[in-house]
């Protein structure tokens, strides 16, 4: 009965610590795939390690490793702090964490021994799907169940954005891995053709729009206001940043298919949803920087709050950048180039890796009855190593893919192509070099926060906070 | 027009209405108290560490 007196911190401090491991383990394979790109020969020809197979276990490592554990430790924390209540079940709880380390070293195996269902970000193939789904009822189990025995009046607007990504997940993840099995290791989509190609990327787009959006703005509506030391800018603007959200980020997969076999109003629908993207994402950014209106020169000394604003930055960047890049006749420059590439990384890597970077600075000593990390120097030399390191990554993918897309439709008078498509390949060299350089600086910002966090909970004990008892705390 | 035709011209329809009136309800004068209550949840309880009573803490920590 005592243990209903304090709050769960078990599960948030195993996921907020697997996501320090896994962020470290998702980038390296990043800093290897992009070291391949120049160095093509580097792994030998050993096929484990070819970059076909490495590529979808970098991205799944990220996004699902790294992101989903910081989603869950934050999604956890947040809930329980905000509901005033331990997390609905602790055996349910741990299942979530077994169950999505299970999912994720299965992952690393399978994936590099070439086992793929070929959908992006959806290659696991049916066996994992189906632990994939226990573990995700069990999480919405756990949240949902958190929430209805709340002991507050209101449920906190955090708690609708983690609401709404663990249900459209949910959803996505049922849909498009609809499949049929062949053999233990083996299956084939539900879909054919070209209906395939939308499901898949309605699905991509929503993964990107849900798992990679809706939940880290759940993390920006807790963890801003917590360490600004203020409300969010407006509530009100939060709630239909909200409900923006919803309405229209399912409309904006089609986008990945300009000019391709997708019937063109299809194409053009797509394209006017991403478009009308841009007001939520900016109202949600704005809604965010502003909570510091009036405080910003915590900004000056406080590296957590500067991982936090910059990610919003980053956001703001990445969400018009996105739709630009959603009319059809920017695609036809942009789509299959290294802008892309840099697009998808000023979102990951500013947005999702940052904004993800500060809430677990904020958890981990509070994990150990502390209030601050072991060095907080050290977080400040985190930022500025991440910070240069992205920027270098995306100015050179950037200038990469811009380039390859003039050099590819670029045509002599005569109406041949100017440039064979291996000359593009040979541009690009020196830009691949500067991303690896990019690369390998945040990694190693990652190392710097994994010495930081061993240092902190090393000699510490684990800490799980009193729930105060009696009636709910008002502010 | 087909049936799915229609239906989806009015599944479009009440999906803007219905976030119009969301935005309607949501800049109401009425909402602006318990979204002033909503705003500060985070801030309702006491920060971990330091200012929560430390031993009561930790004596309940290694409950089963």
């Amino acid at each position: 009965m005592a243990s209903e007196a304090t709050f769960n911190y078990k599960v948030v401090r195993q996921f907020a610590i697997m996501t320090v491991v896994w962020g470290i383990v998702g980038m390296l394979v990043g800093v290897i795939i992009a070291a391949q790109l120049i160095w093509p020969d580097m792994t030998a020809g050993i096929p484990w390690l070819s970059y076909g197979r490495l590529r979808p276990l970098h991205t799944n490592a990220v996004i699902f490793a790294f992101g989903g554990s910081a989603l869950f430790a934050s999604s956890y924390y947040c809930v329980q702090r905000t509901c005033q209540v331990r997390l609905f079940s602790d055996g349910l709880a741990a299942f979530t964490f077994w169950g999505w380390m299970a999912v994720i070293v299965l992952a690393a195996i399978t994936l590099p021994l070439g086992m793929t269902s070929s959908k992006e970000y959806a290659e696991l193939e049916w066996p994992i799907d189906l632990l994939i789904t226990a573990v995700w009822v069990s999480y919405a189990v756990v949240f949902f169940g958190t929430i209805a025995k709340r002991r507050t009046p209101h449920i906190y607007v955090a708690n609708w954005f983690f609401g709404g990504f663990i249900l459209t997940i949910a959803l996505l993840h049922l849909i498009n891995s609809a499949e049929m099995p062949v053999t233990l290791t083996k299956s084939y989509s539900a879909y054919a053709g070209v209906q395939d190609a939308m499901v898949q990327w309605w699905y991509g787009h929503n993964a990107v729009g849900f798992f990679l959006t809706a939940g880290f703005l759940g993390m920006m509506y807790y963890f801003v206001p917590k360490q600004a030391g203020r409300p969010i800018y407006s509530y009100r603007l939060s709630v239909v940043h909200f409900w923006a959200l919803i309405f229209t980020y399912m409309w904006a997969g089609p986008h990945h298919l300009h000019y391709t076999a997708l019937p063109d109003w299809t194409q053009s629908l797509g394209m006017v949803f991403s478009l009308i993207l841009l007001a939520p994402s900016w109202g949600g950014m704005i809604n965010g920087i502003m909570t510091l209106s009036g405080a910003w020169h915590k900004l000056r000394d406080d590296p957590i709050l500067k991982f936090l604003i910059v990610s919003l930055s980053f956001y703001g960047m990445s969400t018009f950048e996105g739709p630009m890049m959603s009319i059809k006749t920017v695609n036809a420059l942009s789509h299959y180039t290294d802008w892309t590439i840099g697009h998808v990384h000023s979102g990951a890597l500013g947005w999702v890796a940052f904004i993800s970077i500060g809430a677990v600075y904020y958890m981990i000593p509070r994990m150990f009855g502390k209030t601050e990390m072991w060095s907080t120097r050290l977080i400040t030399v985190h930022f500025w190593v991440a910070t240069i390191g992205v920027v270098l990554y995306i100015a050179a993918m950037w200038i990469a893919g811009v380039m390859q897309g003039l050099m590819w439709r670029a045509t002599n008078p005569d109406g041949t192509l100017t440039y064979a498509f291996v000359e593009s390949v040979k541009a690009t060299y020196p830009f691949y070099v500067i991303r690896l350089v990019g690369g390998v600086m945040f990694l190693s910002g990652m190392l710097v926060m994994a010495w930081n966090t061993w240092r902190t909970a090393s000699g510490a004990i684990a800490y799980e906070a009193p729930i105060p008892a009696g009636a709910p705390a008002h502010a | 027009m087909d049936i799915i035709s229609v239906l989806g011209s009015a599944t479009t329809v009440v999906a803007f209405v219905a976030f119009v009136g969301i935005v309607a309800w949501a800049y109401s004068g009425r909402r602006k108290r318990a979204f002033d209550e909503a705003a500060n949840a985070p801030f309702a309880l006491p920060d971990d560490g330091g200012k929560v009573p430390a031993p009561r803490a930790r004596s309940t920590e290694r409950q089963p």
